[in-house]
């Protein structure tokens, strides 16, 4: 089925999302929409698939206009979409979220499991992939949930395939899977639409490219581009792409972890063991699959998991025990993973947010009174050391974008006296820019001698920034190795599998 | 409270995500001082003489004598019994392993029967078992009725607050329809529409106007409280023969089985509202597990973008669940004016709406869990009735606040995780 979109706009208030888009995906090709984050691209999808009624333009599926009033519309027409955040319902089991929606019926209204199950495993199996159809959805890898949306497209008997950013949380090896099924699936004749903003996946597998930034489509490119081509079409400028860092001179601070155990509340154990040392002057990033274990490692380093067993010391200081407050005290910056609902008060000003961390006591607080005053001269400097581009210190953070919001929460973390910079996530949803400006303030923070921890799901990142790559699979460390250890051993080591020869194990 | 234990490390990947036993105290520290409580009122207000229960009822098949038991001692035995389930329940905790149900369920048994023993010593009368297992049938219609509507309203997404208001007009209504028409049947069905009309308020606001559903739920109450109160005595009191005063739905005792002693009485000698109870819970199970209506219903409830992207109306899907679910719930105010009395009084609903909503928590949005939830706080509120009779030493209003009680330690977890729908409370948007 060959779809074409025409002038497609959508508008968000003054926001334009989409300016006039045009796009046409023919069957048996693999169609890259590729653009940054906030570009316009998941709204563009959002409007084809019916959930956002376009402004103007028109849908067509092999020459005819569509009009489709919502999802049911355009799934009936053919369009099936593996969205960015699985929509399955995690209490469910696979069989449910396939039939839901389509259900098979024996009697009037009476579900047919059985019916449901043989489509999830016959589907399954035309893809050499084996998806148990009774498993509840909360308790699958992502992987796997994954594999139910394909699943759930396929049912419906979809022809046009939009996958929205569909390798954010898999692995290198489970993205080279998901190529695989991509391709087989154009081999089927369908029409594929892939959406993302990570150069590598798009010269490996489109037959097309597309580039978006700002809402309006910038230029067509051929997979044979560079990447240093691509993000700059993409960005609209030249793009750096690595990081200039020097190499690390080694300070006198000294993160040590050691035999760190965290469970959840459960029980169940997320991060298991774990023993490594950052030196001051040192950049180790904790790489890995999203939602192995980094999170509640930051989250331990700063005291958010009162009940870890093993230790954490900070140049000697045993900061186990400790309130969260006294580990910031004692010197430790975070940038928590997600900005908006751990960094920031959305709808606090600017100012407000600055200063947060230090609101009990001098010099911004005074006998339970707040010193407005300084408390803007500090933002007004800040937000100029930070680059952070905004009308006015007084406008509610949440109105920023996601790069000038992660400026405030680095600048907040970054003017404390710093002995530990703990980042988790510091460029996720971030534009190219901002990328540029946290990466060069880390890199600064880590040649002050200060110990910096990053986790970064991004192996791009990860090679970019790191001094030393921790991975962690499920809760464990696989290993530690020098930041030039070759992509693909990276890679094993994100899947779980621990390097033949273990480099730099300190 | 919980201190994580590592059991066995292994090096290497792990293939599955390892655990470690959380150990929880909650389950015997409670069960403790439940004990310890009971045991102090046992030493405070010791009682003389024996207690008797009546099991049977003079139509029965044959006649059980009458038990006397002492008081004081079977209390006393109970407590023991109560004693070493403790320890049992102890020693599983210490072992890492959680309190079987049996345990709960014998210690929570001992225990009531010791607290009846010592209610009932030195009362000349019988404690009927019949009356107070029939009464808790009785009691409990509403209450299940009611607890079915907030599953089905709140399984679908919206919280269902306003089952007391759906009781109430669903009573007001029977009795008005009910006595006009002089068919209970008629009240019946007039009890379920206004209920269902509650519902469609309800839905108004929050689906369409996504006002906040507590606050909705709260001035419905309020609402219909006022509402029911003003036109009852404007014009019910004046016209109590012609608009206050219904025929009610007659007992209808099933040959044979209601003959049997204990249960014959307690459970085949009922109304209809009474008998449709069973099936109405098995329906709304059957419902919501197994038909297609009831996967959609609970998909928008828990996911609605999800249900939205697959074609699934989420608005009028959660509309229709509050209609449905408001109709449930006028059934159970049906049973206050064609069943219970034959006459609409003030404000009659007393609270047993907020019941039903602890009955639905206590019953884990389950429509057959938060059915018997709504039997045990039914057995709870006639417990008192009986004891009264009896001449019991607890004031009534400490046996009414009983359900309130378990509810409390429901909710704070003590009977294992409660997780309700996970888009409850929130409105649903497109953007």
């Amino acid at each position: 089925m060959r779809l074409e979109l025409r002038g497609i706009t959508k508008r968000f208030g003054a926001l334009v999302a989409n300016d006039h888009i045009d796009l046409v995906v023919e069957p048996g090709e693999i169609h890259c929409l590729l653009g940054e984050n906030g570009a316009g691209k998941s709204t563009l999808m959002n409007v084809l698939y019916g959930l956002y009624d376009a402004d103007e333009g028109e849908i067509l599926l092999d020459g005819e206009v569509q009009n489709f009033e919502g999802p049911g519309d355009a799934m009936g027409a053919g369009i099936g979409m593996v969205h960015q955040h699985f929509m399955l319902v995690p209490v469910f089991s696979v069989a449910e979220n396939v039939m839901l929606g389509h259900e098979t019926t024996s009697g009037p209204g009476i579900l047919d499991l059985a019916a449901a199950r043989e489509t999830v495993r016959s589907t399954a199996d035309r893809f050499g992939f084996h998806v148990d159809p009774d498993a509840l959805v909360e308790d699958l890898p992502v992987g796997v949930q994954q594999r139910v949306e394909i699943i759930k497209a396929l049912s419906r008997d979809a022809q046009v395939l939009v996958f929205d950013e569909p390798t954010a949380v898999l692995t290198p090896q489970e993205t080279d899977e998901l190529m695989a099924i991509m391709r087989q699936l154009k081999d089927e004749g369908k029409a594929i639409v892939f959406i993302t903003h990570k150069l590598r996946e798009v010269r490996e597998v489109a037959d097309r490219i597309t580039v978006v930034r700002h809402g309006k489509v910038v230029g067509e490119a051929e997979p044979t581009a560079s990447d240093n081509e691509l993000a700059s079409l993409m960005v609209g400028r030249a793009v750096q792409l690595t990081v200039d860092k020097e190499p690390p001179r080694h300070g006198e601070n000294e993160l040590a972890v050691e035999h760190l155990v965290v469970a959840r509340p459960d029980g169940q154990v997320v991060v298991d063991d774990v023993s490594f040392t950052v030196h001051g002057g040192e950049i180790l990033v904790v790489a890995g699959v999203q939602g192995n274990g980094q999170t509640e490692l930051t989250e331990a380093l700063i005291g958010l998991y009162p009940d870890f067993e093993g230790s954490i010391r900070l140049d000697g200081e045993e900061l186990k025990g400790r309130s969260v407050r006294k580990v910031l005290d004692a010197g430790v910056g975070f940038v928590p993973e997600d900005r908006s609902t751990s960094g920031l008060v959305g709808e606090f000003t600017i100012a407000e947010n600055l200063i947060l961390d230090r609101t009990d006591g001098a010099p911004f607080v005074r006998a339970g009174s707040l010193q407005l005053g300084l408390r803007d001269e500090f933002a007004r400097e800040k937000v100029d050391e930070f680059d952070v581009r905004t009308t006015g210190i007084d406008l509610p953070v949440g109105r920023l974008s996601g790069g000038n919001q992660q400026k405030v929460v680095l600048a907040r973390e970054m003017s404390r006296e710093l002995r530990l910079l703990v980042a988790a996530q510091p460029t996720r949803g971030v534009d190219v820019g901002s990328i540029e400006f946290i990466h060069k303030r880390i890199v600064e923070t880590r040649d002050q001698g200060i110990p910096v921890v990053v986790v970064s799901t991004e192996l791009d990142e990860a090679v970019a920034l790191a001094d030393r790559i921790m991975v962690m699979y499920r809760g464990r460390v696989v290993g530690i190795v020098p930041a030039d250890t070759p992509r693909d051993v990276l890679g094993l080591m994100m899947a779980g599998v621990a390097p033949e020869s273990e480099g730099d194990a300190a | 409270m919980t201190a994580p234990t590592v059991d066995g490390a292994t090096t290497g990947a792990p293939d599955a995500p390892r655990t470690v036993s959380t150990i929880s105290w909650k389950t015997p520290i409670a069960l403790a001082v439940v004990l310890a409580l009971y045991a102090l009122l046992m030493l405070l207000a010791p009682r003389e003489g024996s207690a008797r229960f009546a099991l049977s009822t003079p139509t029965d098949f044959f006649q059980i004598p009458v038990y006397v038991i002492p008081g004081m001692g079977t209390a006393w035995v109970c407590a023991a019994v109560a004693a070493a389930l403790l320890v049992v329940s102890v020693l599983a905790t210490r072992d890492g392993r959680r309190t079987p149900l049996w345990v709960t369920s014998v210690y929570a048994a001992a225990l009531l029967f010791g607290f009846l023993a010592w209610a009932a010593a030195g009362s000349p009368r019988d404690l009927s078992v019949v009356g107070l297992l029939g009464g808790a049938v009785a009691l409990s219609v509403p209450l299940v009725y009611g607890s079915l509507s907030g599953v089905i309203g709140e399984r679908s997404g919206t919280i269902n607050i306003a089952i007391e208001s759906q009781l109430l007009a669903g009573a007001f209504t029977a009795a008005v329809v009910g006595s006009l028409t002089n068919s209970p049947w008629a009240g019946l069905v007039a009890a379920m529409i206004a209920a269902a009309l509650v519902g469609l308020v309800l839905a108004v606001f929050t689906i369409t106007y996504r006002v906040n559903q507590i606050i909705v739920g709260v001035v419905l109450n309020v609402l219909v409280i006022g509402l029911t109160s003003f036109f009852y005595s404007l014009v019910l009191v004046p016209n109590t023969q012609t608009l206050n005063s219904t025929t009610r739905f007659e007992r209808l005792p099933i040959p044979f089985l209601e003959r049997i002693p204990v249960i014959g009485p307690v459970l085949f000698d009922q109304t209809i509202v009474v008998y449709l109870m069973p099936v109405v819970v098995f329906l709304v199970w059957y419902g919501l597990f197994r038909t297609r209506w009831g996967l959609r219903l609970r998909a928008v409830g828990e996911h609605p973008r999800a249900a939205d992207t697959v074609g699934i109306e989420v608005l009028r899907t959660r509309y229709r669940a509050l209609l449905i679910a408001g109709a449930v719930g006028g059934m159970g105010g049906a049973f206050y004016t064609v069943v219970s009395i034959n006459q609409f009084n003030r404000e009659m609903t007393a609270g047993a709406g907020f019941i039903a909503l602890a009955a639905m928590i206590f019953g884990k949005w389950n429509p057959i869990r938060a059915a018997l939830a709504g039997l045990l706080f039914g057995f709870a509120t006639n417990l008192q009735n009986v004891l009264s009779v009896v001449g019991s030493p607890v004031p009534s209003q400490f046996m009414l606040m009983l359900p309130y009680i378990v509810t409390l330690f429901a909710v704070a977890g003590l009977v294992g995780r409660s997780r309700p729908p996970a888009a409850l409370a929130r409105p649903y948007t497109k953007e």
